[in-house]
């Protein structure tokens, strides 16, 4: 089969590459325009033009510059391209990606996939046809998926007999629907792809014309990245542990990262200093690097990081909730439902999440934003204003501030589903504590004992294991059981009852103080999990709900591993979706030990003292 | 460079979010040009180390030099190699001369059955590159295939911002391409910038001809060519208008659609 290769007039070094996407409505002309491309940029195999010519007159057809791209058999069947295909040419020292995305409304999916991987499109409308609804879809998610350099093409000129006064009126309406998005193209031109008129040459048909030709267009698109240029954004995306060295992976998607930098990882407010920049086959080795950068560094300590994470300058943190406001386009071949659970992936933290409200469904025909609608369900090939809610809090950014860590897939089942961009954070009940958390955690001041040592020392990871459910149903005989069990082995554990705060430290406190004994206790609790403990305790003095305590508790002691077991003497359903529930008068002895082995398989608890617990080092 | 780095950096995040998805992965390498470009971008990825099993489905008919080659380097870069082979079709006689399609199948395409279902991979690391043919133009990173091997081309997961399909139901897998953006002259450009070792086939040694791509014996054809350095061969490429794949039989009329449809490389 045949591949495309520059001749050699292009025949220069290559200074850089650029992804260009090429989108329209079907029959627009897309397939003709790059088939436009390749042969005046002299790009196509020996005798390819020929070959197509041939079969179209043994077929009986007009050849046609659309043919040359259209290779698979079943495209010719339908006469469409079904998927994301990419080619390749160089010009004018630069190699284009070229993605053609198909213009079909039930292939939406890939134009979407080609879309998200451009650094720049070209977007085709009709002259005869004018502004379509595909053509103001195709633009609403152009804007959404970030591609900010557009070039917008008036194709088929030579079927309106080149008149000025119909492209003014298509480039003014599409430039009018497109400031709406807030996405400005940077050439509208007239051409016609079939006659080669501003493709590569200058229309003598349209000398009105002032602009540059579709590929001059594309030779002053920009492929620098301005990402560099904003504060650091590095999301974790692996832990590795081959020979001596502990490696931090991933790709750097904005600012910069050197050698000597104070890093702070959230969401789990861990900070340490960049000791290397490891690198295989690069000597001297690196000691900076920037966005678009897969990079590997280790640490001057060894902190429980893990994948997800995202590594700022402290100067700049990403936000963190539980809950943010986002608008989403649906691929999926079920529809969204509000309520149900999915699998948010942003950049590489992946947590459980629902859809918390569909505010409305995005019209892209008139964008229009004063309709009030209840809907509980997004269909395929919808975009809507919805709100999500995690299960974990995640650190991420506003789309418009950063654009990596500012959008997120979502996963229904096995598959990518959904897409989305991050338009504000919602503040959900933690967040004056987790703000708390945040800032006490900077200013930690610690030793030289590290928690890894702690861990190692006693054999388990510091961790609290709290015990939920109604009362009087032994669950502080429960956890003087479980305390005394794992004393004896030799480990550091201590059962802190929230009474024993109520005459002391809470003593200034009334009834209704309910969050402040919260935020105490969780306070606490936080202090002694750096002395490297393990915690037990019970619940029942918070006058306040399971699920608000078990939040607000886990929120303060984040990142440290937290274990819900629930008791009650009824088959009821726990409040809180525990690790572990039990029901009715109990043997104690086994339910101590149900507990014991919910640690060790956690990784909380190591086999025996000694032994690293296996999350520390399980790289 | 710059966009060999830009490359480089891509399959490089490929490379890793593969390590991190799948537990049992595997890497085709079949010590052409391109599969050992994959494998020094694992290096790349992994700081030296190669934390996976290179699989190699030997159809018996390879050029002798490259099983020299493959062992060489294993032994140098302490690789873990494993060797997979249809035996039976081998023991049953199968050879080009019953049909270059047929043998494929059955050799590579089967051979590679075989040994998916011998060790169970769930993640298959393969070196196709989009510019190579038509249908590869249109794969993506991670690609699914489903119990039978077949590929979908009709339906595939939508691939945003380097959020790739990692969660696939049981019996399936996924074929997993980190040179997909690469063309055949950034390869070699690469091979330079980095010093990699490769085959001397691919050089024309003293009697004008060179390989261009390399597979078995019986199917593989050199081009006329004086190139015998890297550079020379860039040159070459630069200026060629000929295709690629232009000296593999199998390739002819609509060969490579039917043969990857069903499973193959």
């Amino acid at each position: 089969m045949d591949t495309c290769k520059t001749d050699t007039a292009a025949a220069v070094d290559i200074r850089d590459r650029m992804n260009i996407v090429i989108v329209g409505s079907v029959d627009h002309g897309k397939s003709t325009l790059l088939g436009r491309l390749y042969a005046d940029t002299g790009t196509l195999p020996e005798g390819k033009i020929e070959k197509i010519q041939a079969i179209c007159k043994q077929q009986g057809k007009e050849f046609e510059y659309a043919f040359l791209f259209d290779a698979f058999l079943e495209e010719q069947q339908q006469g469409v391209t079904i998927d994301t295909a990419r080619t390749f040419f160089q010009w004018a020292g630069r190699q284009y990606i070229i993605i053609d995305a198909p213009g079909h409304k039930e292939f939406l999916k890939n134009m979407i996939s080609g879309a998200a991987r451009a650094e720049a499109a070209l977007l085709l409308i009709d002259a005869l046809e004018g502004v379509k609804d595909q053509s103001k879809r195709h633009g609403l998610l152009l804007s959404m998926l970030g591609v900010k350099q557009v070039t917008v093409v008036v194709n088929k000129m030579d079927l309106v007999d080149y008149s000025r006064e119909t492209f003014a009126l298509i480039e003014k309406e599409y430039r009018a629907f497109l400031s709406q998005l807030d996405v400005t193209p940077q050439f509208v031109i007239p051409a016609s792809a079939k006659r080669g008129d501003n493709i590569a040459a200058p229309s003598p048909h349209m000398a009105w014309h002032d602009g540059p030709t579709v590929l001059e267009s594309l030779a002053q698109f920009s492929s620098e990245s301005e990402q560099a240029e904003q504060p650091l954004r590095f999301p974790l995306q692996d832990v590795y542990k081959f020979d001596a060295r502990r490696i931090l992976t991933g790709r750097i998607a904005s600012g910069r990262l050197k050698v000597g930098d104070q890093v702070i990882f959230s969401p789990s407010n861990k900070s340490a200093v960049v000791q290397t920049l490891e690198a295989f086959n690069v000597d001297p080795p690196p000691t900076q690097a920037q966005a678009g950068q897969s990079v590997g560094i280790t640490l001057d300590e060894q902190i429980f990081v893990e994948r997800g994470e995202i590594v700022s300058h402290e100067r700049s943190l990403p936000l963190v909730s539980t809950t943010f406001r986002a608008n989403l386009f649906w691929l999926g071949r079920r529809p969204l439902e509000m309520g149900k659970s999915y699998l948010v992936r942003l950049a590489t933290h992946e947590v459980e999440c629902r859809v918390a409200a569909i505010h409305r469904i995005v019209d892209a025909d008139n964008l229009s934003l004063d309709q009030q609608q209840t809907n509980t369900v997004v269909k395929r090939n919808e975009v809507a204003d919805v709100t999500i809610q995690a299960k974990a809090p995640l650190a991420f950014d506003l789309y418009t501030d950063f654009e990596t860590t500012g959008r997120f897939v979502l996963v229904d089942d096995y598959d990518v589903s959904g897409g989305g961009i991050i338009t504000e954070m919602v503040a959900d009940r933690e967040e004056t504590l987790r703000t708390e958390a945040r800032q006490r955690d900077f200013a930690w001041v610690t030793g030289d004992v590290t928690l890894a040592d702690r861990a190692k020392h006693y054999g388990h990871r510091a961790a609290l294991v709290l015990l939920i459910g109604p009362d009087t149903t032994g669950k502080t005989f429960l956890a003087k059981k479980v305390e005394s069990t794992l004393v004896a082995e030799g480990r550091h554990v201590y059962m802190l009852d929230p009474e024993n705060l109520r005459r002391g430290l809470d003593a200034d406190l009334q009834e209704e103080d309910a969050r402040e004994t919260i935020r105490r206790y969780g306070e606490v609790a936080r202090l002694l999990i750096d002395t490297g403990v393990l915690l037990i305790s019970t619940t029942n003095s918070f006058n306040l709900p399971a699920d608000q305590v078990v939040e607000a508790i886990r929120t303060l002691v984040h990142p440290a591993p937290v274990l819900t077991v629930y008791m009650s003497k009824e088959t009821t359903a726990s409040p809180v979706e525990a690790d572990l529930a039990f029901t009715g008068p109990e043997d104690f002895t086994s339910t101590a030990h149900a507990i014991l082995t919910a640690l060790k398989e956690k990784g909380i608890l190591a086999e025996t003292i000694g032994n690293q617990p296996v999350f520390q080092f399980s790289i | 460079m710059r966009h060999l780095r830009q490359l480089e950096d891509q399959s490089v995040y490929i490379f890793r979010e593969a390590y991190k998805h799948f537990d049992n992965l595997g890497m085709l390498w079949s010590m052409g040009k391109d599969s050992t470009v994959l494998l020094w971008l694992a290096r790349k990825a992994f700081f030296g180390h190669v934390p996976f099993p290179l699989l190699h489905v030997d159809t018996s008919y390879k050029i002798p030099s490259m099983i020299e080659y493959r062992d060489r380097l294993a032994r140098e870069w302490r690789l873990n190699l494993v060797v997979g082979q249809n035996k039976q079709a081998l023991a049953e006689g199968m050879n080009h001369e019953r049909g270059r399609v047929e043998c494929c199948t059955a050799l590579k395409t089967n051979g590679l059955k075989l040994l998916l279902e011998e060790k169970g991979y769930t993640g298959i690391i393969l070196g196709v590159r989009a510019d190579e043919e038509s249908t590869r133009a249109k794969e993506r990173y991670f690609s699914p295939r489903d119990k039978n091997n077949d590929w979908d081309f009709r339906d595939q997961p939508p691939e945003l911002w380097d959020q790739f399909k990692t969660s696939f139901p049981p019996n399936t897998h996924i074929r997993i391409h980190p040179l997909l953006d690469w063309t055949e002259i950034n390869i070699w450009e690469y091979i330079k910038l980095e010093n990699i070792p490769f085959m001397d086939l691919y050089l024309n040694r003293g009697d004008g001809t060179r390989y261009r791509s390399l597979g078995c014996a019986p199917c593989t054809f050199p081009i006329k060519s004086t190139a015998s350095t890297v550079d020379e061969i860039i040159e070459e490429l630069r200026a060629t208008k000929v295709a690629e794949r232009a000296g593999r039989a199998q390739d002819e009329g609509r060969g490579m659609e039917l043969l990857r449809k069903d499973g193959y490389m």
